[in-house]
């Protein structure tokens, strides 16, 4: 390591700076930067040898919002309302106020009558998500993202490739992502998935927090049960009916009899009782399906607003396809009724296609025979077993129109091969 | 209702409308056939809401009447009865059907006839009258290309229509879904000439073409812009028309295609047949190298390997490479009588013609296939 050693400090120690990313040997007295002051350190002994990270925007969709209206920045902020009625983001300040995510609309209200609420505007969110991915896939080609504003890093192997080790990176990373995008985000740096996410929402917000392999176990061993991927609800009862109440509890069983209890999930608590997960970050795959949802603000019942809400999510489907370059051989309806219970209807096409109308049709024929009385929250449509865009919708002897937009493109293509790409390019029509 | 007639009478009266009924039904009266005795004849009537079939049969009656009875198990009955035998039907007990020939005896229960629903056919202004080979040679050369996608419904069937522009006026028949169409035109008979375009679903088709097998006799068609009837004496089949409109076909079949081919029909379908075998399930792409004098058709598949045949054939253009559907190639090649197939092609992504090198009754339509 080429970083300075400073005198009178721990020798075991490392720290970063995580404003102006200064890195050095040991760990300060004063708990303040040597070389610009600030407190904003990350300081431990396997700093430069941790290369998992989890990084998790601080309550991404109100942090957005105050970012687009700066009055809002002192104001306790909730994202959420509609019909629905639940809080899907909550800015720190509601926070103070108890409000949490998933919390009823009016609960939240009655903790923190001042609130300013907003509706979600998704669109926005993802656009804004897009843009941190981007910046995380400029430092590592591993990047898996888990949602919108959240997703694992592994920086192993980049330390010659910037010149820093992956925790100062990860800072140059989180300063990038505040500076540019204007949102703030903690880290978690570890040596594997499970305990980067943990360690992530140690310190929120604007956190960086480290776990390493000498402490993972006894870090781990006074934490609920609840903390390990994969336990919910119904088995943290079980596991703490066993007498598992802390993770520590755990350690006593042999993975075997673990197993035998709990299945697969036996083997998971077994390892990740001692801080071992082999689990890899795995880069977003190729695109395997495209589709559009949505959850109504009321349960809708009625062919005619499912269908004409249908209509609107088709030509969405139909712009990302294009705009991805796809076409899609099956479409598949999705519709969620009030008590959840998910059903999918799929049809694969003769041909494959990227147009609006045809999954409009399609995805009618398969929205008929549920129509039945019940009422659905949500509805989507999708397509998969994804073509070139250039293979979709083949001129069809059914389609006169479709023939002389082919025979159209194929002469374009000719004279653009013969002089040159922009010899004819596409205008407007004459206003 | 009470009645004798003869196992084979019914029995092939019982054939023609029983395959009208759905095997599965929601209604269950539609699984039943009507029958209806008086004045000599019984009368058998089967539907599915869209297509009726009645057809009336010479009967030694009894008592007159009518009850409906499940069409298929009916048919079986009667189909398993030693030939020659004489059956007996009685519906005048409470709900049920008795049919006693020889020494069986079965006991069917029935629908009230009131439930049948009646398919009225309503005015229909237009008339004329199709010999048995004219509608045979419609609906051959045309219904291989009838779409069995459901959401293109109006191509789920043939349409029918003159086109008074040729001289004489034809009584056309079109069908496609979309990779490749047929026409086939006749001298219109006298009466169809102001007859509305209809489309022809495909079950009316398929039940129209047995019933002419079956009775060899003139047919005479009346039809209104939502109906259809074919009449053939004792039969009568009446059928709704789908409501749609079907695309504009003229102007997807080329009109200036330059390459001329002709090959041996019969030498050309043995070899798409033999090179065929290699090509995938999917698709069946089989590719064509045509130069002056031969043409070379070959397959490749990643699981099976490749195959290759040389055909001879008159050809003068430019060498050109094209691809086709092998099965399609088939479907046209075995509807060429003559001999001899023409292709008339543009290029290897334009739609293709290919005809019977002499008859011009028939025009097929393919879409080529990427190579």
């Amino acid at each position: 390591m080429g970083y300075r050693r400073a005198l009178n400090d721990h020798p075991d120690l490392h720290s970063l700076c995580r404003d102006c990313l200064h890195l050095w040997a040991g760990a300060p007295g004063d708990g303040r930067c040597p070389r610009c002051g600030s407190p904003r350190l990350a300081i431990h002994d396997e700093l430069p040898s941790l290369s998992l990270a989890h990084i998790d925007c601080d309550s991404f969709y109100a942090t957005v919002e105050k970012r687009d209206d700066p009055s809002l920045r002192d104001k306790p902020v909730i994202i959420g309302g509609g019909h629905r009625g639940v809080v899907s983001a909550a800015c720190y300040v509601a926070r103070v106020y108890g409000v949490r995510s998933a919390m009823p609309m009016y609960k939240a209200l009655d903790l923190c009558p001042d609130a300013v609420v907003i509706r979600p505007n998704m669109e926005k969110y993802a656009a804004v998500g897009q843009e941190i991915r981007k910046l995380m896939r400029a430092v590592t080609p591993l990047v898996e993202p888990l949602s919108i504003d959240e997703a694992f890093l592994d920086l192993a192997g980049t330390e010659r490739l910037h010149g820093t080790p992956p925790a100062q990176t990860l800072a140059g990373l989180i300063r990038r992502i505040e500076n540019r995008i204007g949102v703030s985000a903690s880290v978690g740096l570890s040596y594997n998935k499970f305990l980067a996410k943990v360690a992530s929402d140690l310190e929120k917000p604007r956190g960086f927090a480290i776990i390493g392999q000498k402490e993972a176990q006894t870090f781990l061993a006074d934490k609920p049960v609840n903390m390990i991927w994969g336990v919910g609800k119904a088995l943290e009862k079980k596991l703490n009916q066993n007498g598992f109440q802390v993770i520590g509890d755990l350690l006593r069983e042999d993975e075997h009899s673990l197993i035998k209890r709990y299945g697969v999930m036996g083997r998971r608590l077994y390892r990740f009782a001692r801080g071992q997960d082999s689990r890899k970050v795995e880069p977003e795959s190729e695109t395997k399906s495209i589709s559009v949802e949505y959850t109504f603000d009321t349960d809708i019942d009625s062919f005619e607003i499912l269908a004409a809400e249908l209509s609107k999510m088709c030509d969405k489907l139909s712009a990302r396809m294009q705009k991805k370059g796809y076409g899609a051989r099956t479409v598949t309806l999705k519709l969620k009724d009030r008590d959840f219970h998910l059903i999918t209807r799929s049809k694969t096409l003769p041909d494959p296609t990227q147009r609006a109308e045809i999954f409009f049709n399609i995805g009618l024929d398969l929205l008929k025979p549920e129509i039945n009385g019940t009422a659905y929250r949500l509805m989507g449509i999708g397509g998969s077993e994804l073509v070139e865009a250039s293979e979709a919708d083949p001129p069809s002897l059914a389609n006169p129109d479709s023939l002389r937009k082919a025979h159209l493109d194929k002469t374009i293509t000719e004279i653009r091969e013969k002089l040159g790409p922009s010899a004819l390019v596409k205008g407007f029509p004459p206003q | 209702m009470k009645l004798t007639i003869e196992r084979a009478a019914l029995l092939k009266s019982l054939n023609h409308v029983q395959s009208v009924v759905e095997r599965r039904n929601t209604i269950p009266i539609l699984s039943n056939v009507l029958l209806e005795a008086a004045d000599g004849k019984l009368s058998l009537t089967a539907t599915d809401m869209d297509i009726a079939v009645v057809e009336k049969v010479d009967a030694e009656i009894e008592t007159a009447g009518a009850t409906t009875a499940p069409a298929h198990t009916l048919y079986d009955i009667v189909r398993k009865l030693p030939d020659g035998a004489q059956v007996n039907l009685d519906a005048t007990g409470e709900g049920q059907l008795v049919l006693q020939a020889g020494r069986s005896r079965f006991t069917l229960q029935t629908l009230a006839t009131d439930d049948f629903p009646v398919m009225t056919g309503g005015d229909m202004p237009h008339e004329f009258t199709l010999t048995s080979s004219e509608a045979k040679l419609l609906i051959d050369r045309t219904r291989f290309a009838i779409s069995t996608e459901e959401t293109r419904y109006y191509l789920n069937g043939i349409y029918m229509h003159v086109n008074a522009d040729a001289s004489p006026a034809v009584l056309r028949a079109v069908a496609t879904d979309g990779h490749r169409l047929a026409r086939v035109e006749i001298a219109a008979p006298d009466g169809a000439s102001g007859m509305p375009g209809v489309i022809v679903p495909r079950k009316t088709v398929q039940e129209l073409r047995k019933l002419i097998d079956e009775t060899d006799s003139e047919i005479q068609v009346a039809l209104s812009e939502t109906k259809v009837r074919y009449s053939f004496g004792n039969i009568i089949l009446t059928s709704k028309l789908i409501d749609g409109t079907f695309p504009d076909y003229e102007r997807v079949i080329p009109s200036n295609n330059d390459k001329l081919m002709q090959a041996d029909v019969k030498s050309f379908a043995e070899a798409v047949d033999r090179v065929s075998t290699i090509s995938t399930e999917k698709g069946r792409l089989i590719k064509i190298s045509i130069a002056p004098g031969s043409m070379t058709l070959s397959a490749s598949s990643q699981d099976h390997g490749t195959a290759r045949e040389e055909v001879a054939i008159d050809y003068s253009a430019e060498t050109i490479e094209i691809g086709f559907n092998s099965r399609y190639l088939l479907d046209i090649a075995s509807l060429i009588e003559s001999g001899s197939a023409e292709f008339v092609m543009a290029d290897p992504s334009s739609p293709t013609i290919v005809r019977d090198a002499e008859d011009a009754s028939a025009l097929y339509v393919l879409m080529p296939m990427r190579v």
